[in-house]
Parts: structure tokens; sequence; C-alpha cells
């Protein structure tokens, strides 16, 4: 059985396109919900589900050695479950349910309710805690799984974060490998004026991890750098990329406008967007 | 302390801490995937059994509770069953929405252990006392939540703690608590609550080292002639309505007692229980709005009202309630 998906380069672009119309559709159907936080993500996640990075069966979830996946900023649950989705977790329908009563497609992601799900996530700051775990759980069961956490900038902010980062160094969890999507912005403006976090490499070198830096959106980077940081698994060091992206990638007037976070767009709005995702499908 | 004096009841040397560390590393020794997470106070909780004998299942994850959780509920994950540890202030007080999250929401199978409950570890003081983490736990729907009050129920409820769905939390206290059960072929069963001493005049419902010291109570309501019904309400959720709704028709007046605030108690989940299902007069013991102090245990229980006299003023003043209606 083959348990990783490696497309081409031309097939993954399809799939970052397809993604990013899944999300919209997903919010403007649901009204609500991170649209511009989803989209800044979708190279990132292309390239661990399609770029030939994780190891996993759509069809046994909890398969024991499955390379694990943390979507720590939860708000980009659409992103998730369309991701999850065209991976095979489940029908594509079940997006269109996003955020209404009876659906298990929470606004947040809630681990247990849809298969590939691994962590309860959408108050920030939890989900690199929870990879520490798995990486102890997984040398514990002896099992050679890699451990991926997907952090949003913000959500670095939180103390827990740190105190997370300070645990992977400790415990020489080198098969820790957190990406930032570094967009720069948080909901309520960009995070230089709000809480900068820099120098953010020197903080996270400075509590004992390898850090890397690539374009978040090239996804070929992005699938190079991710595979590097794997095979550096044997220096004990957590690796932490810092991708650095666009908030609201792939819309033009999304991305020139940070209020877009936590709100979909409005009918005409999404008309004009999927426009420029070239919608046609 | 003198719990359980009056009633008779058989002295244990031990705090109930240490049973709880004695308890842990029976279940460790029988299940190979437990695994013991310590915010740092793995000797005062005694986490630590765990430590010595398997090295390798023991997280000390440090001063960092948020951390410490999260780690927890990763464990669970990766297969594990983890029992998070730490003083009931310090966990729930810093890690309640990593408990909210990853453990509740995600309904895992994992235990919480909130040591040094109530106001008993004593002359550490209020910061570390954990008097609202009922309360707190309260509001965490999907945990099955367990008051251990002697070394035997300690043992059961920790070895039935990894058969039981979802997650689970017990609290531990610093201070020996005198056996109510037997060691052996212990009658205790998660969510049904167990009546220690039969009666008919009326009822005291206690959790924890209320338990002992509703039984010296009832001992001293004896002595004029009331006979009272002791109930150990030793899991909080599920709450045993059956055994409290029976306590209350039989006996038609009822004390609650716990080492815990009343706001948002034990006693406000059975008075619901109880005016839902059969009004009677009821009488509470516990913390009234109050952030206790340093001192000795003995001394503190006197001063805060949480003793055998207390429950015995307040069941005859719900007697009386009784007569009178």
């Amino acid at each position: 059985m083959n348990d990783i998906v490696r497309k081409n380069k031309e097939e993954l672009l399809e799939i970052a396109r397809h993604l990013r119309l899944d999300i919209l559709e997903m919010t403007s159907k649901a009204g609500s919900g991170h649209p511009s936080s989803s989209w800044s993500s979708v190279e990132l996640v292309s390239a661990l589900y399609f770029g030939g990075i994780l190891r996993y069966r759509p069809d046994e979830p909890l398969w024991p050695e499955r390379d694990r996946f943390i979507m720590s900023k939860g708000h980009a649950a659409p992103l998730l479950y369309a991701a999850l989705s065209k991976a095979g977790y489940f029908p594509r329908e079940a997006l269109w349910t996003l955020r209404e009563v009876g659906s298990p497609v929470q606004g947040h992601p809630i681990q247990g309710m849809m298969p590939g799900v691994e962590a309860t996530t959408g108050s920030l700051g939890q989900g690199l805690s929870l990879g520490v775990g798995h990486v102890l759980g997984g040398r514990l069961a002896e099992q050679k799984y890699s451990v991926f956490v997907l952090l949003g900038d913000g959500e670095c902010e939180a103390g827990q974060i740190w105190e997370a980062a300070m645990a992977a160094a400790h415990f020489k969890a080198g098969n820790l490998i957190a990406m930032i999507d570094y967009n720069k912005f948080q909901e309520t403006g960009p995070i230089s004026r709000e809480i900068a976090l820099e120098p953010l490499a020197d903080k996270w070198r400075s509590f004992g991890w390898t850090v890397h830096e690539v374009n978040g959106h090239e996804i070929d980077e992005v699938i190079a750098m991710l595979t590097l940081a794997r095979q550096l698994e044997a220096t004990g060091k957590p690796q932490f990329i810092i991708a650095h992206t666009i908030k609201g990638k792939g819309v033009s007037f999304v991305e020139a406008d940070f209020t877009f976070h936590g709100r979909a767009l409005n009918p005409e709005q999404a008309a004009l967007a999927k426009e420029e995702l070239n919608g046609t499908r | 302390m003198e719990l359980g004096k009056k009633a008779g009841l058989k002295q244990c040397d031990q705090p109930l801490r240490n049973i709880f560390g004695d308890a842990l590393l029976d279940v460790a020794r029988a299940n190979e995937k437990v695994v013991v997470l310590d915010g740092d106070l793995g000797n005062s909780t005694k986490a630590e059994y765990v430590r010595h004998e398997f090295p390798e299942r023991f997280f000390n994850i440090g001063i960092a509770e948020s951390n410490l959780v999260g780690v927890g509920a990763g464990l669970a994950g990766a297969g594990f069953y983890p029992f998070i540890t730490s003083f009931s202030s310090f966990l729930l007080c810093n890690a309640y929405d990593q408990i909210r999250l990853a453990v509740a929401m995600s309904e895992i199978d994992a235990t919480v252990i909130g040591s040094h409950g109530g106001i008993t570890l004593g002359k550490d003081g209020p910061t570390q006392m954990g008097i609202e983490d009922l309360a707190l736990m309260g509001g965490l729907p999907t945990f099955t939540i367990i008051v251990p009050s002697d070394p035997a129920s300690m043992h059961a409820a920790v070895k039935a703690a990894p058969t039981i769905k979802g997650p689970v939390f017990i609290r531990s206290s610093r201070v020996p608590m005198p056996y109510i059960y037997p060691m052996e072929n212990t009658p205790w069963e998660v969510g049904k609550a167990n009546v220690v001493r039969e009666g008919k005049d009326l009822t005291i419902i206690g959790c924890g080292m209320m338990v002992s010291a509703g039984l010296d109570a009832a001992a001293m309501l004896a002595e004029e002639g009331i006979e009272a019904r002791v109930v150990d309400l030793h899991t909080i959720r599920p709450m045993d309505r059956e055994t409290i709704t029976a306590a209350a028709k039989e006996t038609g007046a009822v004390v609650v007692a716990e080492e815990h605030l009343l706001h948002g108690g034990v006693g406000s989940n059975v008075a619901r229980i109880i005016a839902e299902s059969a009004p009677v007069p009821m009488q509470f013991v516990g913390l009234r709005d109050v952030y206790v102090e340093s001192g000795d245990p003995n001394d503190l229980v006197k001063k805060y009202n949480l003793t055998s006299d207390d429950i015995f003023a307040a069941a005859k003043k719900a007697f009386e309630a009784k007569k009178e209606s």
C-alpha cells in the first residue's frame, strides 16, 4: 500500500487552486469563517498532503504509524477540511455543511468529529504541545512517524507556544517539524504594530530549534524545505520553518485588506474572487 | 485531624496522596499503556512513585501546566493512557482552556489528577488550595468527576479510571483519611453512590474527607436518638440521581458537606436533583465565598466550619425543619 501522495508541480498548482476555490465556496455558503487565513496556508498544507511528505491512510485515519499533522491555527479549518476531503478522508459534499447545525464540519476543528482531524484547535497556542506529546508517544511506542504542526503567526504570542518550544528541545524532538504561516497579520492588524514577533528566527534558535525560511507560496520550495527538515530529524533538534506568506493569497482585494480576517466574502466579492481564481472546473 | 474517630473508623497512617501514588504505580504496573505527566510536583502528589519504577513512562513537563496538558493529550493521540498530575489549583486554573479543548471537547481517554484539593493542605496557604476545582470541572461536560473518600476508594478510582470512556478527574488530598471500605473487594462503582450508614431520620451526603466527618456527625446524632443515613457521593458526575432521590424521599431531610466552595459545588448540584425530584429541607456545609488562610488543617477546618460538629449542627437544623414542614 502506498501511503504517500506525490503529485507533480502542475498537479500541485491545480490542487492548490481547487483548495482555494473550495475554501471560498465553503465560507461564502456559511456566510462566515476565515478565508484569508486559510488561503495563506494553502501551499503549506498542499505540500504536506500531496507533495510526498505525509504518510497517511484516508481509509484508516488512526493508523498508528501515520505522520501527524496538527492544524494549530484552527481558524484555517476550511483549508484543513478541504485538504482532508481531497486526500480522500470524506466526501466533498460534507464541505458545504461547514458551520451548519447538525454537521460535524465545525467552525473550528474538533478532534473525533471528522476523520483526519488530529486535534481540537481554535483557542490559539495549543497545537505545538500536542505535537510534543505525539513525539514522546511515538518514541515510546517505537514508531517512526514525524509530527508536523502548522502555527499561525499571531498565536506565537501565546506563552504555551514557548513552553512547548522549550520542552521540544529538551526532549530532543527531532521529528517535530513546526511551520509558521507568517503572513504578518493578526486579527486586529499588522503583527509588527500589535505585538511584534521579531526577531522570530533568533527566538526559535535560542530555544534550541533549527530554523529555516522559505517562500510559503512556492510549493516546490516548501516541499524541498520539508524534505530537508525531515532529513535533519536525526540531529535531535526540532525544526522550525518560517514560511513567508501573504494573507488572503490568491485574491487581490483580500490580500490588500487585512480586515477580511474572520469574515466571508459577500456574493459580489465571492464572484470576483472566483473569477480571479479562474474558477472554471 | 480527628476524622472518623467518633465513628470508630480505622485510621490510616498515610496521607491520601501517598495512597494515590501507590494506586497509580499499581495501574502503571498492570497496564504498559499508562503514562504519567507531572508539573514538577511529583514528590508532592506522589506521582513520582511511577518515576522510580518506570522512568521511561514518566514525563516531568515542568512548571508549565498548559503545555503539560497538551503533551498529555498528544500522548493519548499516540495511543497511550495519560495521567496528567499536579495540584488541583495550578492545573485547573492555569490550564483550564487546554483541558477544555484538548481533553474535554476532544473526549480523549485520559485522567486529570487534582492533588491537594480543599483546604487541608494547610500551612502552604490559599494560593495552593483547590477550593474551586469541582466547580471548574463541572464546567467541562464530558468529564467524569471523582472524589475518593478513603484509601480503598482511592485505589478503586485510580484502577477504574482507564476503563472509563472519556476524560476523568480524580481529586487527591494531602491529609490522611480513615478507612471506610475494605481494601479488598471494595464496594465501589463509578457513578454509584455508596450508602455507608443506614438511617431513616435524615441523610448526610458528602464527598472526600466529609464522608468520614459525616459518619462522625451521624454517631453524635445517634446519641440524641437521630438516625442519619450517610452517603458517599464519590462520583460527582455522573451524579447518582437514584440514590439521592431515594435518600430525600425516605429520610425527608438532607445535609450536603464538601471541602469546597458552596458556590458551584457539590451541594448546589445535589440540591438541583432534589428540587427536581423530591424537595425536602436541606442544609449545606462548605466554604462560603471565602479564601482560606495558612494554618494547621485542624485549626482551619474549625475556623472555616468543615468539621463533624458543623455537620451535626446542620443536620439538627435540617431535622427540625423536616419536623416543622
